[in-house]
């Protein structure tokens, strides 16, 4: 079994209790004094700070929403000066603006400690030719692994997503043992390999960490196979750290969540209330050593339970099942999250267009995601040429790509041809099935 | 100065054009002229036909998205040349052509040609000070 930092990954659960505890009180002092929102979040309920002594007092605290991100959007939720921020991300925001997220310099140490444990944890070590396939930019998960694999000394191929007979090529002329990217990328690239007559279970490929989007075990079975490689699922989100929240061991068995960095609780998403270990719900995090953005209680719309029976490789960090859906409507594309209310907005500055859509998502076998929107024209646009019809579908399409940040497909189609529910129409087809067969 | 064209979107789909042809069929429209402008997911459907106004309504009111527009029908000399020297003629003008296609009747010894053209006010008495006649609607539905 491999580890990176077994004193911290293994520490006792009494040892681990003490240290959340000191944590906790020392992250709600820091976000009470410094973010504005937090503070009147306590104050609106009567809460002080010295009322949380320790992890159990936990549930008197207001939950944290990706809306408190909009309503503080840039930087309203940073609870340090500009002066020692290092870093900034953003994801997706349910509507126009994105979800900003900011790193100290130690914010940044600190993430690259947990992704050198989720590394280290596939047996990643200094000898290792780690090919870096998550994008580079504003998205977490490039810098993140990156950072990760440089602590822990390996060769980084910063290589970033996309231009996969590349990919292959460097593979395979660099002998990269390490492959970071998302899971259906995975796919591609086994696809692509094939294609290129490379059978990459005889190149030293040994094991890849793929994250940013949901999968299944049988996703797991097929990449294993035709890599020829061990796949372990990583887990993470921005506003918590991005990559490194959590990180599965060789037993693949759930992600183990950094408890002494995190605290992890499932909720009933309709009344909020904490659920016992094994049950489903949504899952909650509190930071316990970040500065930049100390998080209390965010919810994170994603489904799992955590799984209360101890792992076989002596971790003492709970594990979580793997994401088994999301209590919104997110749809994460090429592991890129996107809301149906992103692109309704959009929609809705158009005025050539009716207000009625469809999104289609979907996935041929080992190929990427395609993202497909529905658009019905209205009688105004129409008329004797095709320029004036490609000139929208155009204008759509850019503005649209854009706002998501990734390629989408516009298809013009015939008015009240889009299905009109009775109340909330049916908006989005998911064809890709990803949540079954976990 | 010109005759009422329709114009249709439609989806590429199996089905769609013969929904349109058997709306028009049963209001009783008789097709004169028609041509079809596609894309990969969807076409545009041209149609010179008897009576504009009635196909319109019957086409909306079973759900198509219509257009009207005006077009030129000009009658064009069936013989060698007799289209090129049409379009000589707007081309010297430095009037663009968007699309044209044939007419189904015949005027006398002429074909007939439904011309969409650029700044079709300038070219109509530039087309007439050459002799080339230009159909109005009465007479493209007399023939």
């Amino acid at each position: 079994m491999y580890f990176w930092n077994r004193e911290a990954e293994c520490m006792p659960a009494e040892e681990l209790r003490a240290l959340r505890d000191w944590l906790l009180v020392k992250t709600v002092r820091h976000a009470y004094e410094n973010v504005p929102c937090y503070k009147r979040k306590f104050e609106e309920i009567g809460l002080r700070p010295e009322h949380i002594s320790g992890v159990a007092d936990l549930t008197k605290i207001p939950f944290t929403t990706k809306d408190d991100f909009r309503e503080n959007y840039p930087f309203g939720m940073f609870a340090v000066p500009m002066d020692q921020v290092v870093r900034v991300h953003a994801s997706s925001g349910t509507t126009g603006k994105s979800t900003v997220v900011g790193y100290t310099r130690n914010d940044i140490a600190v993430w690259a400690e947990l992704m050198a444990r989720t590394l280290g944890a596939g047996g990643t070590t200094k000898g290792d030719i780690v090919q870096n396939a998550y994008g580079y930019g504003l998205f977490t998960g490039g810098l993140g692994a990156h950072y990760g694999a440089e602590k822990i000394g390996a060769s980084v191929v910063p290589i970033s997503g996309g231009n996969t007979k590349r990919q292959i090529q460097i593979m395979q002329d660099f002998g990269s043992t390490v492959l970071c990217c998302t899971p259906s990328y995975a796919v591609l690239l086994g696809e692509t390999a094939r294609e290129m007559g490379v059978d990459v279970r005889n190149l030293p490929l040994r094991v890849a960490f793929l994250g940013a989007e949901p999968w299944t075990e049988s996703m797991r079975r097929e990449i294993e196979e035709s890599l020829g490689i061990d796949a372990l699922d990583i887990y993470g989100l921005s506003e918590v750290i991005g990559p490194g929240v959590s990180y599965e061991c060789m037993e693949k068995a759930g992600p183990h969540i950094n408890e002494d960095h995190f605290i992890a609780e499932v909720i009933d998403p309709d009344t909020g209330e904490v659920l016992p270990p094994g049950s489903k719900g949504e899952l909650v995090f509190t930071t316990l050593t970040k500065e930049a953005l100390p998080l209390l209680r965010y919810r994170t719309r994603d489904l799992t339970y955590l799984e209360p029976e101890p792992c076989k490789c002596g971790r003492t960090f709970v594990r979580m099942h793997r994401v088994m859906g999301r209590t919104d409507d997110m749809l994460i594309v090429r592991g890129v999250n996107v809301f149906p209310s992103q692109i309704e907005s959009v929609l809705m500055e158009i005025k050539e267009t009716e207000p009625h859509y469809m999104i289609v998502v979907d996935r041929e076998k080992g190929a990427l995601d395609t993202l497909e929107v529905w658009v019905e024209v209205s009688p105004e646009i129409v008329s004797d040429e095709v320029r004036s019809l490609e000139r929208l579908e155009h204008k759509i399409t850019s503005e649209l790509q854009s706002a998501l940040g990734i390629s989408v497909k516009v298809k013009l189609v015939e008015p009240k041809t889009i299905a009109r529910s009775e109340g909330k129409a049916k908006r989005v087809v998911d064809r890709r099935d990803l949540y079954n067969g976990s | 100065m010109g005759v009422k064209q329709l114009s249709v979107f439609l989806e590429n789909k199996s089905g769609r054009l013969a929904d349109v042809t058997r709306t028009l069929a049963q209001a009783n429209i008789n097709i004169r002229a028609l041509s079809i402008a596609d894309t990969i997911d969807y076409g545009l459907l041209r149609l010179i036909v008897n009576d504009p106004d009635a196909a319109r309504k019957a086409l909306a009111d079973a759900g198509f998205t219509v257009a009207l527009t005006e077009v030129l029908a000009i009658e064009v000399p069936d013989k060698p040349g007799g289209l090129a020297n049409i379009i000589d003629i707007l081309a010297k003008e430095n009037i663009n052509i968007e699309y044209m296609y044939a007419f189904v009747g015949r005027s006398g010894e002429h074909a007939i040609v439904i011309f969409r053209i650029e700044r079709a006010d300038d070219a109509i008495p530039i087309l007439r000070e050459k002799g080339v006649r230009i159909l109005t609607g009465e007479e493209l539905q007399s023939l």
